[in-house]
């Protein structure tokens, strides 16, 4: 049965080869019209369910990529191939303009910004004499092959079904790289690309225009196998028809794309024609049974229906790829033992008339464990995102590794070799544990999304796959590596934290809350691994609850409390301490 | 372009403005409260119209069946979560809410308003019905979703529009309806002839936008909302109810869009669709007030209200692309002053 599903891709695109030549003209037709929909599609599955962002104008770079190629093929007897070009083109200029002004801001300003760019393009061409009004382009030349034209309907379809195998081979290698690991991360925020180096304001802009471009590919198809252009197409109902159907096949899924755009227009024609009988020819209630479809979608599978599915027909998807552990040929220099990594001098951190941080000085050097204590609302969290680059400092210095740090963002800190974890576990959930430890590694790679998409980037992956391997054999996860990393328990999930950031090759190393949430014998566990990269000459600030673990662990302590520095030493003296025995028992314990 | 015709132009992008306002700010009310971008308030000003003009022509409207339908629906669904919590103070109310009441406006709807009625009670009873949908489409569409993020909501919004308008077209039909609007005769003022339906329009929308003000201000419900909006789990620590701030936002969104499809329906051609553009314009308003600043999003509703009336003087097939590439350098201007980036879809 496994063996079955493993070729069930294999086996549908035979069946797809053949069909043509077994039905009907008219179904041909139809099939071919779901392809270019789910190319479409798959451009919102990158952008919507990848990379979390929504567009209400998705047909409006259909229309772009078809309208840029009908007018260079009818106006300019430019080829089909020529059209393709400038249809990739202009989608990715255009798309690139529109995203570099919202996809910095919140979700739904992009989502209502294409949606207006969708409804000007419908009447932009509507009412261009150059395009044809709204009677549209008509006599577009076929796409040539080697001197022969492919004309007829199911010509047309073998065309679709090459572009959509390739448009889907692509997004799949993608998806799978460095690259696509860092896009799958952007759902749940830009917080874990920043943290490892990556930009993802330019992520996000990639995801844009990537999505743009795949959607004006499907244009060009159209254009050039209907041969035939109106604005109707790609007005804002169709934006939306794209829309429902990747979110009803499964938005985070390339499968959800062909799913959802099957499902739909198949739904759609049948529901149409069934109530066209019911109700009279003018009536558009399938729409309300679509949006009634949709909501309840949202409500009971956000997720879509191919999670669904798959779990009914793949129950669990077996590793494919064997992975050898390795070690990172370029490694960054280790810091000898006692250097001085971290020093911070009389920080200070005002909020309005709050100070969280005030007057606070210490260090870190390399192979010492500082910890961390104070109650809740001490300012542990703030000096944290002063040391990590979230926050500057309102004044005081801090320097790292010698040189001073002003206004250095969570990226710059990560390439200057600061990495961290975070209080509440922020983990992409559908990836498997290595792809979460390699993203630690993202800004150790090269290879951005153009050896990406080629498979110019082998050796960079091996070599980055291979140390993830080896820091989720360090943490003691190797054995789950091909699991996803949502259904892991609490402790193994601060692990798989601690193994993506040190997948940076960090020098320092901040951890918060390591052991929340762990079990005794895990706890031990922790802290063994944390004292033997301790021995290999790392930095750690950890701030902790737990007194009994950061007692046992650290080197030194700073305890705070209102923002101050009440205790700062070696855990014996601080123990002894009587105003930190004051802060945490009571006055006078 | 002479002063005059800048006069008129002016005086009637103002106009159209002041009903942008009422929206953008209703918009701005029920994304502060709830994350929803509330799409088919459009709809529902649209169908406003087409209601009164039912009752003009002394029909039952449409809007009758769409209550119907919704409020079964809605019943249910309370109904079935009662007799599942075994609550039967929440039977009771919902019996009420979604029985009671849309029962009372219906019957109303149907028997009470005769062809010779006043038309102040035709347009009560209008208002009525299209005020009862909006907490109806809450509990049917938004409640169960409380929890989504902003993006998830705005995908429902959009599907909830999309039913509406296809509902619309089943129960009004594709033709277009202008009411009748508040007569007298125009008279002149500093130099320009001002109708009484303009005079009208600008004095119920600040009406409107006043009495919200006043209400979130000074009343206990109100600032009850503004705590759903600002901490949604902190407000239900102390004890509001984020459904019941939920259900009450989406009355008054209900209200507002009632208001200005009266205001609205003498000035223009109402069709069972055009309520989209109208809400997407309210929207580009409320947008430049970052779906947060109440005077801001008005003056951007007005400002949209201008542009819309110069641009159909100068280039009226251009009218909506212009209106909506408007926003662009507005977004610019605010992803240049933004600093904290934001949600994902989870």
């Amino acid at each position: 049965m496994t063996r079955l599903i493993r070729f069930a891709p294999l086996l549908a695109l035979v069946v797809a080869a053949a069909s043509p030549v077994l039905l009907p003209v008219y179904q041909v037709e139809v099939i071919t019209y779901v392809m270019i929909a789910t190319i479409a599609c798959l451009g919102l599955v990158l952008m919507t369910g990848i990379a979390g962002m929504v567009s209400f104008g998705q047909a409006a770079f259909v229309g772009l990529g078809a309208y840029v190629s009908g007018y260079l093929s009818t106006r300019l007897g430019c080829s089909a191939w020529i059209g393709l070009v400038g249809a990739v083109m202009t989608a990715g200029v255009v798309a690139g303009l529109i995203g570099a002004v919202t996809v910095r801001m919140s979700g739904h300003y992009l989502a209502l910004t294409t949606l207006c760019f969708g409804i000007s393009f419908y009447f932009l061409v509507g009412n261009s004499e150059m395009l044809g009004r709204f009677n549209g382009l008509t006599g577009i030349a076929p796409v040539s092959v080697g001197g022969f034209d492919l004309r007829s309907e199911r010509q047309g379809y073998y065309l679709a079904l090459v572009t959509i195998v390739l448009v889907m081979a692509w997004c799949r290698q993608l998806l799978a790289s460095r690259t696509g690991r860092v896009l799958r991360s952007l759902r749940s925020g830009p917080a874990i690309a920043e943290t490892f180096g990556a930009n993802a304001y330019l992520y996000r802009l990639m995801a844009f225009v990537l999505a743009a471009v795949i959607s004006s590919i499907a244009g060009w198809l159209y254009a050039h196998v209907q041969r035939f252009l109106s604005p109707t197409p790609f007005g804002l109902t169709a934006s939306i028809d794209y829309l429902f159907m990747t979110v009803i096949g499964g938005s985070s899924q390339l499968w959800g794309a062909l799913l959802g755009a099957s499902l739909v227009t198949i739904i759609k024609h049948e529901l149409q024609d069934l109530l066209k009988f019911v109700f009279g020819p003018t009536t558009r209630l399938e729409l309300l049974v679509f949006a009634a479809i949709m909501i309840v979608v949202l409500q009971k599978a956000r997720k879509g229906l191919w999670p669904l599915l798959e779990q009914r027909i793949a129950p669990k998807a077996a590793p494919t790829l064997d992975i050898e552990p390795m070690i990172l040929p370029h490694r960054r220099p280790k810091p000898e033992h006692g250097l001085t990594v971290v020093t911070a001098s009389h920080l200070e951190r005002r909020f309005g008339g709050l100070v969280a941080v005030d007057d606070i000085s210490f260090h870190v050097k390399s192979g010492e464990i500082l910890g961390i204590l104070g109650p809740n609302g001490a300012g542990k969290t703030t000096l944290f995102n002063l040391i990590s680059g979230a926050l500057s400092p309102s004044q005081g210095e801090l320097s790292f590794l010698g040189a001073p740090l002003l206004r250095a963002s969570a990226r710059d800190m990560c390439r200057r070799g600061l990495s961290r974890t975070f209080q509440h576990a922020a983990l992409v959930q559908d990836m498997t544990l290595l792809e979460n430890v390699a993203i630690g590694a993202t800004h150790l790679g090269r290879c951005g999304l153009f050896a990406n998409s080629l498979r110019l980037d082998r050796t960079e992956e091996r070599q980055l796959l291979g140390w993830s391997r080896h820091l989720l054999d360090r943490v003691g996860l190797a054995d789950k590596a091909f699991e996803l990393a949502g259904n892991l328990s609490l402790g193994h999930q601060r692990l798989l934290e601690i193994a993506r950031a040190l997948a940076a090759d960090p020098v320092l190393l901040l951890l918060d809350e390591p052991a929340a949430g762990l079990r005794m014998n895990e706890k031990v566990a922790l802290a063994e691994l944390l004292a033997e990269l301790r021995c290999e000459g790392l930095a750690i600030v950890l701030v902790e609850h737990d007194m009994d673990f950061v007692f046992r662990l650290a080197d030194r302590l700073m305890v705070m409390n209102f923002g101050r520095r009440i205790a700062y030493g070696r855990p014996d003296d601080v123990r002894a301490d009587s105003g930190v025995q004051e802060a945490y028992l009571g006055a006078a314990a | 372009m002479n002063t005059d015709v800048a006069l008129i132009l002016l005086q009637d992008g103002l106009v159209s403005g002041a009903v942008y306002v009422l929206l953008a700010t209703a918009l701005v009310l029920v994304f502060s409260v709830t994350r929803v971008v509330f799409v088919p308030q459009g709809d529902l000003v649209a169908f406003t119209a087409l209601t009164l003009s039912a009752f003009e022509a002394g029909q039952p409207p449409g809007t009758v069946w769409i209550l119907i339908v919704a409020a079964a629906i809605a019943l249910a669904l309370d109904v079935i979560e009662a007799v599942r919590l075994r609550d039967r103070l929440h039977a009771t109310r919902s019996l009420l809410r979604f029985g009671l009441v849309p029962t009372v406006i219906v019957m109303a709807a149907l028997f009470l308003v005769p062809k010779t009625a006043p038309l102040a009670w035709k347009m009560a009873v209008s208002a009525a019905l299209i005020a009862c949908l909006g907490p109806l489409i809450y509990r049917i569409v938004f409640q169960p979703l409380a929890a989504a993020s902003p993006l998830v909501l705005l995908i429902a919004a959009v599907a909830a529009h999309l039913g509406l308008s296809s509902i619309g077209l089943h129960v009004f039909g594709a033709e277009g309806v202008r009411t009748e609007g508040f007569s007298g005769a125009p008279f002149a003022l500093f130099g320009m002839i001002v109708t009484p339906q303009a005079v009208g329009v600008l004095a119920s929308s600040v009406t409107v936008v006043t009495a919200l003000y006043v209400f979130f201000r000074f009343s206990l419900r109100g600032r009850a909302l503004l705590a759903a909006a600002h901490n949604r789990r902190g407000a239900e620590i102390v004890g509001i109810s984020t459904v019941a701030a939920g259900r009450t936002v989406f009355l008054l969104t209900g209200i507002a869009a009632a208001i200005s499809g009266l205001l609205i329906g003498p000035t223009t051609t109402l069709y069972y669709d055009s309520g989209f553009l109208l809400g997407l314009k309210g929207f580009v308003g409320a947008i430049v007030g970052g779906m947060a600043v109440y005077p801001l999003a008005a003056a951007g509703a007005l400002l949209v209200g201008t542009v819309e009336a110069f641009a159909s003087f100068w280039a009226s097939a251009y009218r909506d692309v212009i209106v909506f590439l408007v926003i662009i350098p507005v977004l610019f201007w605010r992803s240049v002053s933004t600093v904290a980036p934001e949600d994902g879809l989870e």
